[in-house]
């Protein structure tokens, strides 16, 4: 069944991903546009690079709420990193640091999380219990992150199906990683503690396509709300892929949605061509039970090397061991992803585990071609018995690290045997992946004592929903019902002013086709031309009555609107009633008799020219259409 | 089906629970007017509502569900979480010298509760090699159990008990001992036991942490390990609390447990030495003596243990506008002594000073420290300190008002002779006065000054 080979990005077809069964679910986060943190009072949304103090601290893995260490946990302990904290005191306070219990859930930040719970049509729970998440790696200083599950079991539709919504959590931001070197990780802490919540798809997308499609989709739907942040870093994804045969592997942090088609692209065929590396190791008989591999200190056998990272560690008094993998030959360089091979696999984990963060940090007899002479080369093979059936794979650095290099080397190799690791990887910038670390299970969430169960009542949800306009979903359809333009109804749906559209419409009786232009591409522009950021809604739904009433015309709101938001003076009368055709008529000749031909330069635009002269005195009083009309009249001689 | 699988569940919530038959732990489908839910039954806070069951769904996450919406209950199995910290044998070396862990309750390594949603302390040498493996790179250690009470319910009783507890401890020839207790009164502790406990031959090292140790940033272990390491290789033979010096995992401070208070509600680095500096810097590593007056480790077994204590004695906090009736309630009440935290250099308003005269008639021992922390009762300024003096309200030089406190009940449980309790209460033993306050006795520095910046920005913190 592993005969089918992927091509490459571009030719791979959607029967292709059925070929190999490509399944992809989502988990996206979305930073909440609140004044303050999630736990604590700190302003929210403050983001600045510059610190004023440091603080060192160290995660130990401990026992979850059912009694086993998590598997993740002792891989972190492991790798006995110093986590360097840079803090900035504006944007963070002893809570962040750990070093004060936290203040109950912001209220802001679950109501709107809750918000976006209905519009996924999600079932709420009814009491809320903030969990411990523990994350090792150190990004967050207490060593775990509060979180709370507060809906399950939603959807949406897509295609012709539906897409599950599993469950919605609310919880606390992470820090932003600054370096990782050896055992020594530096974070900055202005995002940590941000309120945001995490919602999870079913796997229920077929092609790379369809998972940035949802993405976008999900994107929008909490937008609509417009209580959510904008902006880099404030939404991102973790993506979930596996293949037929493969694993649930998920990709962290992909900061741009833009990016999912190519890196869930890889991943599928990193799955697939790890399967497939598999069934080669079986026909060479290589298998959990027959793996073989054995390891030796080098160090000795490198007397002058010339290839510079060994001689570097020659130099510093470090160890060289080799690994010997039994029957691999040739498999190091298995292509596992675009450009990637599954040397890179080993690698990953000697970097992540090890702490030998310095690229290159292996280098093996499948690629002898520009490290060791081949008569270093020769003497290696030697030395350890490895015959031309084998690979060899040669580390460096300090004793310690060297020694769990070499464990984990074998660990993944040993693991090409078994099939596709369970891990999380992490996204990088040419689509594809490298190893973050083994994947987390359950045990590790523990209840958060801290903070007692909150419930939340149905008063609470009621009173939510009474805001809330309809469905994201029912309202797009409306919108193409009442023949809102194609260009438009997107933008209109994840508008501040949804609400304000459906009153201009059921109870003002207004254009829908003007209303959502006035909503939306002529508050853009305004926000363009004028960069004005704020628009008051009682003052657009005064321009809206106006037009209802007459007293304002279509033609004229941009107009309108631009002066009330820039806060200029104008010359507008509210009480009075848009001019007669009579009215324009006299007023228009008026106009026209007082024009300098100077500014009719232009003979063939004679017309356009004196329209927009009498649009520009009259507009706000005089709809558009009429002024061309008269104006054309009056030009073509009529009277 | 007994009350106790159905832990932690009243009301609404218990009738669901048993009409289905479902206690606790029990791997369910709960069908439910608004879906269906997948979960384990978990025991449930006895302070939480009667109104909500508590799942665990397969994902780890928690969830209460409204009791009323529950239709029916499937039941799939039964899976009871047993805690267990990995336990290892704790290796033995001839040559490493021999350390006693003395648990009093604090959390040195831990699970939860799921009744109370409490920490339970693990704590055989075992565990604690499961968990703290480093250790055993400093000596052979043993533990013993003493008592399991929060810090708050520390008392006379566990005082008394531990002193004995030492005193045996360090007849049988032990080389260090290390005290587990939880911090909020550590230093009402380390005061009781530097006075019962005296001319101790070996490091007697108390320790806690801040952050409960089921947190992977909890400072325990870090904690733990530098009290280990005093207890073995230090030469200081002390009372002493061992406790982080700055917030992040770099080093702790060895204080004298007269001198040492808790001045953070929650900061890992609350312990500071009060008026003077601590006696060393100890890390994984080293043990880095910050002064050279203390009592050092010695060969013998010489130490002498006084387990006494009076229980009437209180504490009285001064603020301006108190009744004279505070001090005569205690009067009344039989109250033996009593320590004053007066203000600035040792003040009680006028008014209060009928019931202080009453108090000096009726013999009781009424004492004076500042609520300043820092600096010494002076009583000799003002005017009004010399009354006092006259109503028999003793100065207690620097002596720190818990301190204070302690040594009183310590003192009044020898002897009646209130001429002998001033007497013991004026000699230092243990640091508690001292002649003289060294000028970075009290350092607070002010967050916000460019040159306080400069060094914190320098330093982790």
């Amino acid at each position: 069944m592993y005969d089918f080979r992927f091509k490459p990005f571009e030719e791979m077809t959607d029967e292709d991903y059925e070929k190999v069964g490509f399944k992809s679910g989502l988990e996206i986060h979305q930073q909440l546009l609140t004044e303050k943190k999630l736990f604590c009072r700190c302003p929210a949304g403050m983001f600045n690079k510059n610190y004023d103090a440091e603080i060192l601290r160290h995660m130990r893995p401990t026992l979850s709420e059912l009694g086993e260490y998590d598997g993740t946990a002792l891989m972190e302990f492991k790798t006995k990193k110093e986590i360097i904290y840079r803090i900035n005191r504006q944007s963070v306070c002893t809570y962040e640091m750990d070093d004060t219990p936290p203040f109950l859930i912001n209220e802001q930040a679950l109501e709107i999380a809750l918000e976006t719970g209905l519009l996924y049509g999600c079932n709420i729970v009814d009491e809320l219990h903030i969990a411990r998440k523990q994350y090792l790696d150190g990004s967050i200083p207490t060593g775990f992150q509060r979180t709370a599950i507060f809906a399950l079991n939603g959807k949406i539709p897509y295609k012709d199906r539906e897409i599950e919504i599993v469950q919605m959590s609310i919880e606390e931001d992470s820090c932003r990683e600054v370096s990782d070197v050896g055992h020594r990780r530096v974070y900055i802490t202005d995002r940590l503690g941000m309120p945001l919540i995490e919602t999870v798809t079913g796997p229920d997308m077929r092609t790379p396509q369809e998972v940035a499609e949802v993405a976008l989709l999900c994107a929008n739907i909490v937008r609509s709300t417009n209580k959510v942040r904008r902006g880099a870093g404030a939404a991102r994804e973790d993506v979930n892929v596996s293949v037929t045969g493969g694993t649930r592997i998920e990709i962290k942090g992909v900061p741009k949605i833009s990016r999912i088609p190519r890196l869930t692209y890889n991943e599928a065929m990193r799955q697939w061509n790890l399967l497939r590396l598999r069934e080669e190791l079986k026909k060479r008989n290589i298998t959990e039970e027959t793996f073989g591999s054995s390891h030796h200190d080098i160090t000795k056998l490198m007397k002058k090397p010339h290839y510079l990272p060994i001689k570097t560690a020659v130099e510093n008094g470090e160890v060289i061991k080799a690994v010997v993998l039994k029957g691999f030959a040739g498999l190091l360089n298995w292509q596992t992803q675009t450009n990637t091979y599954f040397s890179k696999e080993i690698s990953d984990r000697v970097r992540v585990i090890a702490c030998l963060t310095t690229i290159p940090n292996i280098i093996h007899s499948d690629s002898k071609g520009d490290n060791l002479t081949s008569f270093e080369w020769f003497d290696v093979l030697k030395n350890c018995s490895a015959t031309e059936n084998d690979s060899v794979v040669i580390v460096w650095g300090s004793e310690e690290d060297t020694n769990t290099a070499v464990k984990e080397i074998i660990i993944r190799a040993k693991e090409a045997t078994i099939g596709i690791p369970s891990e999380t990887r992490q996204a990088l910038r040419d689509g594809t992946n490298g190893f973050e670390r083994i994947l987390p299970g359950a045990d590790r969430m523990y209840p958060d004592t801290d903070l007692p169960p909150k419930e939340i009542t149905s008063e609470v949800l009621d009173d939510i929903r009474q805001n809330l306009d309809r469905p994201y979903f029912e309202r797009i359809k409306w919108y193409k019902e009442l023949g809102v333009p194609k260009n438009v109804i997107s933008n209109l749906a994840v508008s501040p002013y949804t609400k304000l559209f459906r009153k201009s419409i059921e109870e003002y009786d207004l254009d829908p086709k003007f209303v959502s232009r006035s909503l939306t591409s002529d508050l853009n522009r305004l926000k363009k031309l004028n960069r004005i950021e704020q628009f008051d809604e009682d003052n657009l739904e005064k321009a809206l009555k106006l037009v209802r009433d007459k007293k304002l015309s279509h033609s004229g709101i941009f107009y309108y609107l631009q002066k009330t938001f820039m806060n200029t003076e104008f010359n507008f009368d509210e009480n009075s009633k848009l001019l007669s055709e009579d009215e324009i008529k006299k007023t228009a000749k008026e106009i026209i008799g007082s024009i300098d031909d100077t500014q009719l330069h232009n003979a063939e635009k004679k017309n356009e020219i004196t329209i927009g002269i009498v649009m520009k005195k009259i507009s706000l009083k005089a709809e558009g259409k009429t002024v061309r009309e008269v104006v054309e009249s009056i030009l073509n001689g009529g009277n | 089906m007994g009350e106790k699988s159905f832990k932690g569940y009243s009301g609404k919530a218990l009738s669901v629970l048993q009409k289905f038959n479902a206690p606790v732990w029990s791997d369910v489908e709960l069908i439910t007017s608004k879906g269906n839910y997948k979960g384990i039954i978990l025991p449930r806070s006895e302070t939480a509502d009667d109104l909500h069951v508590v799942l665990k769904m397969p994902i780890g996450y928690n969830i209460g569900i409204k009791a009323e919406s529950i239709t029916n209950i499937n039941i799939f199995g039964y899976k009871e979480a047993h805690y267990q910290i990995p336990e290892k044998e704790f290796p033995r070396d001839p040559s490493k010298p021999n350390v006693k862990l003395l648990g009093t309750g604090g959390t040195i390594a831990s699970r939860l509760d799921y009744r109370t949603g409490a920490v339970i302390p693990a704590f055989s040498p075992g565990e604690l090699y499961g968990s703290v493996p480093e250790l055993a790179d400093y000596c052979n250690l043993d533990t013993e159990k003493l008592y399991g009470v929060f810090s708050e319910n520390m008392g006379p009783e566990q005082w008394i008990g531990t002193a004995k507890a030492i005193g045996k401890e360090i007849e049988k020839g032990v080389d260090g001992i290390v005290i587990g207790h939880g911090t909020d009164v550590m230093h009402h502790t380390a005061a009781i036991l530097s006075f019962m406990v005296q001319n101790s031959p070996v490091p007697i090292v108390m320790v806690g942490s801040q952050r409960s140790s089921d947190r992977p940033s909890s400072d325990a272990a870090l904690n733990l390990i530098h009290a280990v390491n005093t207890a073995a290789e230090s030469d200081i033979a002390e009372i002493m609390v061992c406790m982080f010096g700055p917030t992040s995992d770099v080093y702790g401070l060895l204080h004298r447990g007269t001198r040492v208070r808790k001045m953070h509600s929650s900061y890992r680095s609350t312990f500071r030495t009060i008026g003077d500096i601590p006696i060393a810097k100890v890390s994984r590593d080293e043990i880095v003596p910050l002064r050279q007056d203390y009592k050092r480790r010695r060969k013998d077994k010489e130490v002498k243990i006084i387990p006494t204590f009076e229980e009437k004695v209180s504490i009285v906090y001064y603020y301006p506008n108190m009744k004279p009736d505070v001090i005569d309630s205690l009067v009344d009440n039989g109250y033996r002594g009593i320590i004053i935290a007066g203000t600035g250099l040792g003040h009680v308003n006028k008014p209060v000073y009928p019931a202080l005269k009453r108090a000096q008639e009726k013999g009781v021992a009424v004492y004076m420290t500042v609520q300043t922390l820092w600096g010494y009762v002076q009583m000799y300024v003002y005017e009004t300190g010399r009354e006092m003096m006259q109503l028999g309200v003793v100065p207690c030089a620097n002596m720190l008002p818990e301190v204070a406190y302690v040594k009183l009940c310590w003192a009044l449980g020898q002897t009646d002779d209130l001429e002998k309790v001033k007497e013991i209460m004026l000699t230092p033993i243990a640091g508690e006065i001292t002649e003289r306050e060294p000028s970075n006795g009290y350092l607070i520095y002010q967050g916000g000054l460019p040159e306080v910046e400069e060094f914190i920005s320098r330093y982790v913190k």
